[in-house]
């Protein structure tokens, strides 16, 4: 399951082959990936496209007119609660994956450059904790953070406070360490992957030509692992954005994310539109986001450079 | 050495195991206190005990959500891995238009927010009809199962030696016969790893579980409305230990295959192994 990434490296062209031979190897292709890219239209590529639609439509109790409107998306927008909701969210996720993949690039680091025959073993025991349940993991951070929780006792027990403080728990703060602690693993394989791509040599050809430790770094390593760190930051910034349980557990009111308002559109409130609406905005808004981060991410490594 | 050459060598150990002390310590506390005596989480532990675990298999509702959980879990992954097997065995052996496209698609769960991904199946499976049941959540769990499924395939298709295939193909076998005694049998320990990958991230699966079951709960689901008790909380600290304990196992065992496949095939197992 270290490989969870692999199958996002790029392509390796095979041995070529005549033209009519590739012809049929072509139909075998399409067969094979048939099943699962007609399971994945089906169940995803439509289902966003009937989102899509949805976002234009509106809803009175349970019948969904289809009239196009753009009055959801001026609700998404313009009401404040949901513009300070998607605000959050996005300020909480930008937040997230920069703390996950400045925490993660020094672990990946020395796997990558010092961790000798033990990489595989120290990646799988860095990553093990991804892979168990989300849901168990929030609860330890409640458990930690809560008003009789771990900390709270641990800090009376070490005389540094007299009573509980309540301020630990159910805020934004609590929503950013547990969200970073849930995706700072995941973060790291990217990373690592990129850094086992850089040519040693270069960093040795640096330092022959006078570069010291730090500039053979900002110099060759890091602009050479920026693909990874650019993975590594989109794949914790986009699926936090839509985090529902970790809000929901810890958050409280001062920490409910976007996901939360989308749950109750679908949920109580019974208004579809509005949360198709809320889902594209998000989803749009992040895209910006991560967009914007990538370029600045890569101007900074070039002004270091 | 010099100085910082030095320092980055001393600094770098020492983060590397705070860091995996980061990552363990709040997973570790759901064991400690699931045997404490006393209900409430915290230090200094009241005593030692198994009476939250004994509890467990005395309570019904539980045991339901933990047999919808394995009939989710071993359904999504063998569909997941069935699926996985046709595109990671397209993506590496075959090449043809719109490929990067389709595989994007396929691979798209990973990278979008699982609750949007949720609610858009949501819309469509009411809409076709379908009632909301463990029969919707596996459709979800083999959705976002898939794109993991072909990452670990892909490790252990990556570099298989095409020679043997087309020996197998020039002594007489049928494309399918060669798959089937050929491919099959090198693959197997990546298909055993992909299943038991599959398996665990449908078992520790919320938000498909909760936005897609309807009245059938699974076990996340069923710790998630057991969470609102505070009287509960021990006896879900239980659970949750058993859970953590069969996860890290399955992954263990899985990794295992993964290397054995990756070896099998004379790789270096992708870039990870």
């Amino acid at each position: 399951m270290t490989a969870a990434l692999e199958g996002t490296t790029p392509y390796r062209a095979p041995r070529a082959a005549p033209a009519s031979f590739l012809k049929s190897e072509e139909a075998k292709g399409y067969t094979l990936i048939a099943p699962p890219f007609l399971y994945a239209l089906a169940l995803l590529g439509l289902p966003i496209v009937v989102v899509i639609a949805h976002s234009f439509w509106s809803q009175t109790y349970l019948t969904v007119d289809t009239t196009l409107t753009l009055d959801n998306y001026r609700q998404a927008l313009f009401e404040p609660i949901y513009q300070d909701l998607l605000l959050r969210s996005l300020f909480i996720s930008l937040t997230v994956s920069v703390t996950t993949v400045c925490l993660a690039y020094p672990v990946a680091y020395f796997i990558s450059f010092h961790g000798g025959r033990h990489k595989g073993l120290w990646l799988f025991v860095i990553t093990i904790p991804f892979w168990t349940s989300y849901l168990l993991r929030v609860m330890s951070w409640k458990v930690i953070l809560g008003y009789s929780g771990v900390l709270n006792s641990a800090l009376m027990g070490l005389g540094i406070t007299d009573e509980p403080s309540s301020a630990l728990l159910y805020n934004s703060t609590a929503v950013l360490i547990t969200l970073t602690h849930a995706w700072v693993a995941f973060a790291i394989l990217p990373i690592f992957v990129s850094l086992e791509k850089v040519d040693r040599t270069l960093i040795e050809a640096a330092t022959d030509l006078g570069d010291g430790p730090v500039r053979s770094f900002l110099r060759v390593t890091l602009p050479l692992s920026l693909p990874g760190v650019i993975a590594a930051l989109l794949i914790v910034m986009i699926p936090t954005v839509g985090d529902y349980v970790t809000p929901k557990m810890v958050g409280g009111t001062d920490g409910v994310m976007i996901a939360n308002a989308i749950q109750a559109q679908f949920g109580r409130a019974m208004n579809k539109p509005l949360g198709a609406a809320l889902s594209v905005t998000t989803m749009l808004a992040v895209t910006a986001m991560a967009f914007v981060s990538v370029m600045s991410l890569r101007a900074l490594v070039r002004a270091f450079r | 050495m010099s100085l910082p050459r030095r320092l980055l060598a001393n600094w770098l150990p020492a983060y590397a195991a705070l860091f995996v002390l980061f990552l363990y310590l709040p997973v570790m506390l759901l064991p400690i206190f699931s045997v404490n005596l006393s209900a409430t989480p915290k230090f200094p532990l009241t005593g030692l005990t198994l009476k939250w675990y004994e509890g467990l298999p005395k309570t019904p509702a539980l045991l339901d959500a933990a047999w919808n959980s394995l009939i989710v879990g071993v359904s999504a992954a063998v569909l997941a891995t069935v699926l996985g097997i046709c595109a990671a065995r397209a993506v590496t052996r075959y090449r043809f238009r719109g490929q990067r496209a389709m595989n994007g698609l396929i691979m798209a769960p990973l990278v979008m927010p699982e609750i949007i991904v949720a609610v858009s199946l949501l819309i469509v499976l009411l809409s076709a009809g379908l009632s909301l049941s463990l029969l919707t959540v596996t459709l979800g769990h083999v959705l976002i199962c898939v794109p993991y499924s072909i990452s670990v395939l892909i490790s252990g298709f990556e570099g298989f030696d095409r020679s043997l295939e087309e020996a197998s193909a020039d002594l007489g076998e049928t494309t399918a016969g060669t798959f089937r005694r050929v491919t099959l049998p090198m693959m197997t320990p990546a298909i055993i790893s992909s299943l038991l990958v599959s398996f665990t991230i449908s078992l520790d699966d919320f938000i498909m579980a909760f936005f897609l079951g309807g009245n059938d709960v699974t076990l996340p689901v069923y710790v998630w409305g057991q969470l609102r008790f505070a009287a509960k909380l021990p006896s879900v600290l239980a659970l949750g230990t058993l859970l953590l304990v069969a996860s890290m196992v399955l992954l263990t065992v899985a990794e295992i295959m993964r290397r054995r496949a990756a070896a099998r095939t004379q790789t270096t197992g992708g870039l990870l192994a």
